[in-house]
């Protein structure tokens, strides 16, 4: 095998039939059949950050996709446009996000190096669409990092047009790894407390890690948000538990 | 966090974009993650012409404290100026 990857725009089929399109980041050689990951960007969008990402998976033995879930209001966009234009209609319907999550799943099967297995990773809004994605789809691990409003209601006067999901933990279909900032308020410590409450009381397989003098989006590098050591730990955990499920 | 939490403006004016001027027709207000300021959250503007599609915008992103500033300075022109000149 060899390190060499390869990285490029696509189009996947998504929700509702429709062409989307999608980051493929996809290791050339890979000696054996690989797991694949769905990579579920941030609020801001189909970015540099997120494809780097799905480069990164890819450096380390996965097939990658991160599907562009704004295409659809915004194809061919810059993606501040895309997110912005994605803001200013509300934001990605839940059942929209599990259609392009699923075409995501059925691509990365269908790649000749596939051995079969897809997780979901999101940040962000899209940590709660990965959670979203594992109690609605067959997969066999999920990510969900800071994802805000799994538990909890949307804050009064905020027209957000999704609200929360915990009910569905019954549903949830794979092992789950949480990563969370204890400074976080989207979701606050009490919010992940109560989504592991659910996830114990359902008798589900997670891990969650809560890093200290973290907050929101510490992953992200290019934000003030970033935080090194939590984000260095996290890639690991990520890693650990993929190598786990995905393998 | 993210906020989703968007006050949408019905506007009549122009603004200089990355294809030169256009006609604004909407302004979408938001505080949240800023695309390039160095800061947690600001107070994001959008000058839109959502007719000529999503590239037809003009962004800021502000500290909260310029936004207040510049509510302030817009207020202070707008009362000084003469009645009758719009």
């Amino acid at each position: 095998m060899s390190d060499a990857i390869i990285a490029e725009s696509i189009t996947i089929t998504g929700h509702g039939g429709d062409t989307i399109e999608a980051y493929s980041a996809r290791p050339l050689d890979p000696g054996a059949p690989i797991g694949g990951v769905v990579v579920i960007h941030h609020m801001p969008g189909y970015d540099a950050g997120t494809k780097e990402i799905a480069r990164t998976f890819a450096t380390h033995g996965y097939n990658a996709v991160v599907p562009n879930l704004y295409w659809r209001e915004a194809p061919g966009a810059s993606p501040d446009d895309a997110a912005a234009a994605a803001r200013a209609k509300g934001g990605v319907p839940d059942d929209r996000l599990v259609g392009d999550v699923a075409g995501a799943a059925s691509y990365l099967k269908g790649l000749p190096t596939a051995n079969g297995k897809v997780g979901t990773i999101g940040y962000c809004s899209g940590g709660r669409q990965s959670f979203l994605a594992a109690v609605s789809l067959p997969l066999d691990a999920a990510v969900d990092c800071y994802g805000a409003f799994i538990v909890g209601e949307p804050p009064a006067g905020m027209p957000l047009k999704v609200g929360p999901i915990v009910d569905k933990t019954p549903d949830l279909s794979c092992p789950l790894l949480g990563l969370f900032g204890v400074d976080d308020q989207y979701p606050s410590p009490e919010h992940v407390a109560e989504l592991e409450a659910a996830l114990a009381a359902a008798g589900k397989t997670y891990e969650f890690h809560s890093y200290e003098g973290a907050g929101h989006a510490f992953f992200s590098v290019n934000r003030p948000a970033y935080r090194p050591e939590a984000a260095v730990d996290g890639w690991q955990k990520i890693f650990a538990f993929y190598g786990t499920y995905l393998a | 966090m993210c906020t989703y939490l968007t006050e949408k403006v019905a506007m009549s004016g122009s603004a200089k974009g990355a294809s030169g001027w256009f006609r604004v027709t909407e302004g979408s207000v938001y505080f949240d993650h800023p695309v390039h300021a160095p800061y947690g959250h600001t107070l994001n503007i959008d000058f839109l012409a959502p007719e000529q599609g999503p590239s037809a915008r003009v962004a800021v992103e502000l500290t909260a404290e310029s936004a207040r500033a510049l509510m302030k300075a817009i207020e202070a022109v707008l009362e000084s100026a003469p009645a009758g000149l719009d």
